[in-house]
């Protein structure tokens, strides 16, 4: 292998492990403080690529769809929580699964009636088109290098967040002992519609990244939801260092496999990685204690 | 008694007279309405009622009824689906197929039951070989067609080595035995990522590594968007040309492509401008009731309601008498959306491929514009292996 394909498939990697970072963010986050298992976001993605590809649409804009995406999607995340989720936190996880599926379902069809069937068009804006030289012999996309640079950007965000903040040790309290958070005088209502708007905002970030890469069509979310799940599990429920170090390992182990392995073992490399993760760490990379 | 014997034949008219005026003849329209190819047996069935429309709801001169039935891709379903409308519904023709898998989930069960089945876009090798049936028609070209005339094109252009990518399924693996089988130079690499691979990434490093003149792929659907976005963005198409089969190239997909897919080719046995009156008649009413231009999957459906429209009027509306019907379908000869139909001794169409390029036309829309012809009269690979037992 030359060293130019090693560097072109390492940012490969890491390119596709940023983009799965930002979808299993939110969701561990969502999944270890509020001990939701939220099977409709990936219906989050998919409104958040729809809602760019339609104000880019009106105002020709990739900047302003991706504010505009980025707002509406954290407040139908909010509408979600207020309307449906809230009656969820104490319910069984098979009450949870049934509801969000039937949720997730029920966002494909209204897509469907709004936007129809077809696959949409989320055109490029020029300043990400076309490539760079990175080393003599060596063009990657403009529109990769980007998304890396978002993912390391929100990467360091959250971080700041949740290590420096007042509301980032809430969601550690929240994350560690929910009632003992409460006693302790944290608003949990409050805290909760917070971390599902930015889980939403997360999804949505991720679905507006990918419409210019990937196909904006109506099962988009579903398809990237199994590997979220797979991140959150390999990184340890809850923590978001986890999901960013799985998410990169998932992105590599992906990436080199299908190079190296024979294509009959299809995606079985990450699957491999989650048993080997699962087996000597039954709770994952980084678990959050409780 | 002469006018009880008027009563009689009075009574007797007015029991043949609905017979064969009220009566319709039930067709059950089996497709993929629902999951991430959805929007593909949509467009079999948008194409079919386009021509239905056009015949005043008749075919062949007689009143039809359309049992519409969503497969959802899925083998079982379609099993159940089709069950129901041989026991209950009691079609007499099935026809609207768009996936080779749930088509052969069907095949069995309403073959036994003596049915006539016309698939619309699925020509699996199976039914048009060894195992072909004398009740099985397929009004598209079987499976492997479009990519042979791909790799006759890139013979006869002088392309010395390409690399070939393909969904890991059936499908895919024949389309890729189908077009080395016409395409003799090197194949340097051969690549079959998972079928729901979003990311193709690391296929394309390994195009850039191979230093090939041509790609060739099969990508359906959604993830074949995905491809031809990034390739596009890889900046590889300046040195590398691409080349897809058509069902990873048709007018949904590079809608939804935009920019990103001008240049690519593909071969197919239609396009919307083959020139034609019917093709005109086709395009022109399709444009109308939908505002946009249809695709292969919608010419195929335009096409299959033709055909039956022929067949059943060659059979005087009969298409209880199952032998005739069968011979009024096999020897069905008419001008459909892609010039001239006649199928081979294996009920599969002899078809005309030309290779087709994405461009913008004057009211800047997306189409595959019409290049040079491929193939004429070309047979599947099959045919000689499909013999149907003496009657």
């Amino acid at each position: 292998m030359s060293p130019l394909l090693f560097v072109e498939q390492s940012l490969n990697g890491l390119q596709f492990g940023v983009m799965l970072f930002m979808m299993a963010a939110g969701m561990t986050l969502m999944l270890g403080i509020m001990n939701l298992v939220n099977l409709a976001y990936g219906s989050l993605y998919m409104l958040g690529a729809y809602f760019a590809v339609t104000i880019q649409w009106w105002s020709g804009s990739f900047l302003l769809a991706a504010a505009g995406s980025l707002l509406a999607t954290a407040a139908v995340g909010v509408l979600m929580e207020m309307s449906t989720f809230r009656h969820l936190y104490v319910r069984s996880y098979l009450d949870q699964v049934l509801c969000t599926i039937g949720l997730n379902m029920f966002l494909n069809e209204l897509v469907r009636v709004i936007w129809g069937s077809r696959p949409l068009n989320m055109k490029l804006p020029s300043a990400l088109a076309g490539t760079v030289a990175l080393l003599p012999g060596l063009s990657y996309p403009i529109l990769r290098l980007a998304i890396i640079a978002v993912g390391v950007v929100i990467a360091a965000a959250l971080y700041a967040l949740i290590a420096h903040t007042k509301v980032g040790i809430h969601i550690r309290a929240g994350a560690s002992n929910r009632p003992m958070a409460a006693v302790m005088g944290i608003n949990i209502k409050a805290l909760f519609t917070f971390i599902f708007a930015l889980g939403a905002a997360l999804a949505g970030l991720a679905g507006i990244m990918a419409g210019p890469l990937l196909s904006v069509g109506i099962n988009m979310g579903d398809s990237i939801l199994v590997l979220t799940l797979v991140v959150i599990v390999i990184g340890g429920i809850g923590s978001v260092r986890g999901a960013l170090i799985a998410a990169i390992l998932v992105g590599f182990i992906d990436t080199w496999a299908r190079m190296l392995l024979p294509s009959a073992l299809g995606d079985t490399g990450i699957y491999l990685l989650m048993a080997g993760v699962l087996y000597l760490k039954p709770r994952g990379l980084f678990p959050e204690t409780t | 008694m002469l006018t009880r014997v008027a009563g009689c034949a009075l009574a007797l008219a007015l029991m043949i007279q609905p017979a064969s005026a009220q009566t319709p003849v039930k067709i059950g329209f089996v497709s993929t309405f629902s999951g991430p190819q959805g929007q593909l047996g949509e467009e079999i069935h948008s194409g079919f009622r386009v021509a239905l429309e056009q015949f005043d709801g008749r075919l062949g001169g007689v009143p039809v009824e359309i049992l519409v039935g969503d497969d959802q891709t899925k083998p079982d379903i379609a099993r159940q689906l089709v069950d129901k409308m041989i026991e209950q519904d009691k079609v007499d023709i099935l026809t609207g197929m768009l996936n080779s898998s749930v088509l052969l989930a069907i095949a069995r069960p309403a073959f036994d039951a003596g049915k006539i089945v016309i698939s619309s876009i699925a020509g699996p090798s199976v039914l048009a070989g060894q195992q072909c049936n004398p009740n099985f028609f397929v009004a598209s070209p079987q499976n492997d067609e479009s990519s042979e005339a791909m790799g006759q094109y890139l013979q006869s252009k002088g392309v010395k080595s390409v690399v070939l990518i393909s969904s890991n399924y059936p499908a895919g693996r024949d389309k890729m035995s189908g077009f080395k089988r016409f395409f003799k130079g090197a194949v340097v690499n051969e690549l079959y990522p998972p079928f729901t691979q979003l990311d193709y990434a690391a296929e394309i490093a390994q195009v850039r590594a191979a230093k090939s003149d041509a790609v060739f792929e099969f990508l359906p659907g959604g993830v074949g968007i995905n491809f031809l976005k990034q390739f596009n963005e890889s900046g590889l198409k300046k040195d590398v040309k691409l080349f897809t089969d058509f069902g990873g190239l048709d007018e949904t997909m590079i809608a939804a492509v935009g920019d990103a897919a001008l240049g690519v080719s593909t071969a197919s046995f239609w396009t919307a401008s083959l020139k034609n009156p019917v093709n005109a008649k086709f395009v022109d009413g399709f444009e109308k009731k939908f505002n946009r231009l249809p695709s292969f999957y919608a010419a195929a459906g335009y096409d299959t309601a033709l055909l039956l429209d022929t067949a059943i009027k060659a059979a005087g509306g009969n298409v209880a008498d199952k032998s005739a019907f069968r011979k009024a379908i096999a020897d069905a000869q008419f001008d459909a959306a892609r010039g001239r139909f006649r199928f081979n001794t294996n009920h599969i169409p002899l078809s005309d491929f030309y290779l087709t390029t994405v461009t913008k036309d004057d009211k800047g829309r997306y189409v595959l514009a019409l290049g040079e012809k491929i193939f004429s009269d070309h047979k599947d690979a099959y045919a000689d292996h499909c013999k149907y037992p003496a009657n």
